[in-house]
């Protein structure tokens, strides 16, 4: 598997532009981030399809929607810590409530920012996105994984939110894995515990698995790009299958990765679970991978979670 | 095409239809829906090119009510203008209607689903903008209230407008200088509206908003200048046609009595005469 070398937002910068060339009806718009998503090569190639609206997110996502609601497929792009909290009540009305074909892309998502503090992380989105009737919410996991949910939702009219990373981030993928939506990819079989996981906390998850397998503990991976709508077949045939569940995320352990998890085997199928995210507290100065390694998201921490919780099995 | 004399006989049936709705579902916003509905018959039965048979027709005028609050008065106009059926009224505030509190797009004629304040106007940019880009001649209308004027996100929308230059974009605001806890001026004061709206690069009116001639007048010969977006400043009276309603900040969200529909009917039936002399 190659190193990858470009961050998840150029993989859907790259891709949108490529789809946008051969569709007309599909515009970006952007609140003064197009250094931050990488869309300087969509302004200067497609100016009649792009739209800089200033800082000004709550007029972007408005903006967004008026050019849906005229048949277009918008894609309002920026920080994910600014669409998922200062324009929250646009995404609520205009998009959600109106399904109108708006795709939310957060960059820079979750601890992305690293020690620029608490203004620029977005630890909630998973929580707040999902509660809105009809809106789909995705973290990739890589470059290729984003390339192909990009794809898929060009193809789609339903209104997304979608969460990826600043940073380049390992490939989990190959470039020709398909991507499914709201089917949860199990990257790594295993009988004794599943380790579930999205976004950039998927490569840990794997690290993770390696390690055990060393220590004879044979651990599932899944992969669950697709937060909503839920693949809740995939987390009860883990939850028969191998009878406790670790989830790990880049996001508050309140309603997010843990939260979905715990509310599909809860009322199902209950079987043990351990929660792995950021706890209720302003994230320490760091770099964002550090952040990781202090919050326990990195693969020692989540062997030693699992070895705990196998240990303690009744 | 309707007569003028035709079009004020309209509003106030549109007027006691509203009343009536609200009276029988208990609730409603009667003095902003009051106030809002000769603007909406100036724009629904002349001003924009709609058909009610064609509600989704690429090429319509597109309408944006952001005082979604005033949702009886612009149902009613809905109804009256051929959008639903006038029978479809009766069903609001009962339970399961089609027809929410405030407006939604599984309503025939709803372009936007509206009730939180200050997003109209966003929404009317892109629609204006589409149609900028991709050389469609349709016009974008978006009728907002004064208290919803302290929502900031609208000024978000008026610079954008005037940065594209949007001049198929028309706002008008419904001033009937009230809100819900008093006047405007006294809560949270909005002025100076032209001066805000000029400084964005947009061209703006003031009309009184209850003449119709005057209203069609001014929103027929829009854009007034090539490269601005129109504002509107129409000036109203809340509760507009029910003389114990009128200018009354308590009559915002309040629902008459049996004896105060009626008396309200008598009294719009008796205007109603008069245009007939």
């Amino acid at each position: 598997m190659a190193e990858s070398i470009i961050p998840c937002r150029l993989a859907f910068t790259n891709t949108i532009l490529e789809e946008a060339k051969k569709d007309k009806s599909i515009f970006v718009v952007t609140s003064d981030a197009r250094g931050s998503v990488t869309l300087e090569e969509f302004a200067r190639e497609l100016p009649g399809q792009f739209v800089e609206v200033g800082i000004a997110e709550q007029n972007a996502v408005g903006v967004a929607t008026g050019l849906a609601l005229c048949g277009n497929n918008v894609f309002v792009c920026g920080p994910a810590c600014f669409y998922s909290a200062r324009s929250l009540e646009q995404v609520k009305m205009d998009v959600a409530y109106t399904h109108a074909n708006v795709k939310i892309i957060g960059v820079s998502g979750g601890v992305s920012y690293g020690a620029l503090g608490a203004s620029h992380h977005s630890l909630h989105d998973i929580a707040v996105m999902r509660t809105f009737p009809g809106m789909q919410v995705y973290l990739p996991a890589d470059r290729f994984q984003t390339a192909g949910l990009i794809q898929f939702l060009v193809q789609s009219s339903e209104p997304a939110y979608v969460r990826m990373g600043r940073n380049v981030v390992p490939d989990v993928y190959n470039e020709s894995d398909p991507f499914t939506a709201a089917k949860a990819n199990v990257l790594k079989e295993g009988k004794d515990v599943t380790i579930i996981a999205c976004g950039e906390t998927v490569f840990h998850a794997l690290e993770a698995s390696k390690k055990l397998g060393k220590e004879g503990i044979q651990a599932r991976v899944m992969d669950i790009h697709t937060l909503k709508p839920i693949d809740s077949e995939a987390i009860l045939l883990a939850a028969r299958e191998t009878g406790q569940i670790i989830t790990v995320e880049e996001h508050s352990i309140f309603g997010g990765l843990g939260s979905v998890v715990a509310e599909t085997i809860s009322q199902q199928y209950p079987v043990k679970m351990k929660i792995l995210g950021i706890p209720d507290e302003n994230v320490i100065n760091a770099k964002p991978l550090e952040i990781f390694e202090y919050y326990g998201l990195t693969a020692n921490n989540i062997v030693k979670e699992t070895m705990k919780m196998l240990n303690t099995k009744v | 095409m309707f007569s003028l004399k035709e079009l004020e006989k309209e509003a106030i049936e549109i007027r006691k239809r509203t009343l009536e709705i609200i009276f029988n579902a208990s609730g409603g916003h009667t003095g902003g829906s009051l106030s809002s509905i000769d603007i909406l018959t100036a724009l629904y039965f002349n001003v924009m090119k709609i058909d009610p048979l064609y509600p989704d027709d690429p090429e319509r005028d597109r309408f944006i009510m952001s005082k979604g609050h005033s949702v009886e008065g612009y149902y009613s106009v809905l109804a009256r203008r051929g959008f639903i059926s006038d029978d479809l009224l009766d069903t609001y505030g009962k339970f399961n209607s089609l027809l929410t509190g405030h407006p939604t797009r599984k309503v025939p004629g709803v372009e936007l689903n509206s009730g939180a304040l200050g997003h109209g106007l966003s929404v009317g940019v892109g629609m204006a903008l589409a149609a900028k880009r991709q050389g469609k001649n349709f016009r974008t209308f978006v009728l907002m209230g004064d208290g919803e004027h302290g929502e900031g996100s609208i000024m978000e929308a008026a610079a954008a407008a005037g940065h594209y230059r949007l001049d198929n974009l028309i706002a008008i605001i419904d001033r009937n200088k009230l809100q819900i806890s008093g006047f405007t001026e006294e809560i949270m004061s909005i002025e100076d509206l032209r001066k805000k709206y000029e400084a964005c690069g947009w061209e703006v009116k003031e009309c009184n908003g209850h003449d119709i001639p005057g209203l069609i007048r001014v929103l027929s010969e829009v854009p007034v200048a090539a490269g601005k977006p129109t504002f509107v400043i129409a000036h109203t009276i809340k509760g507009k046609g029910v003389s114990f309603i009128e200018n009354k900040a308590g009559w915002h969200h309040k629902v008459p009595s049996r004896e105060q529909l009626q008396e309200a009917i008598m009294e719009l039936n008796k205007k109603k005469e008069e245009i007939d002399g």
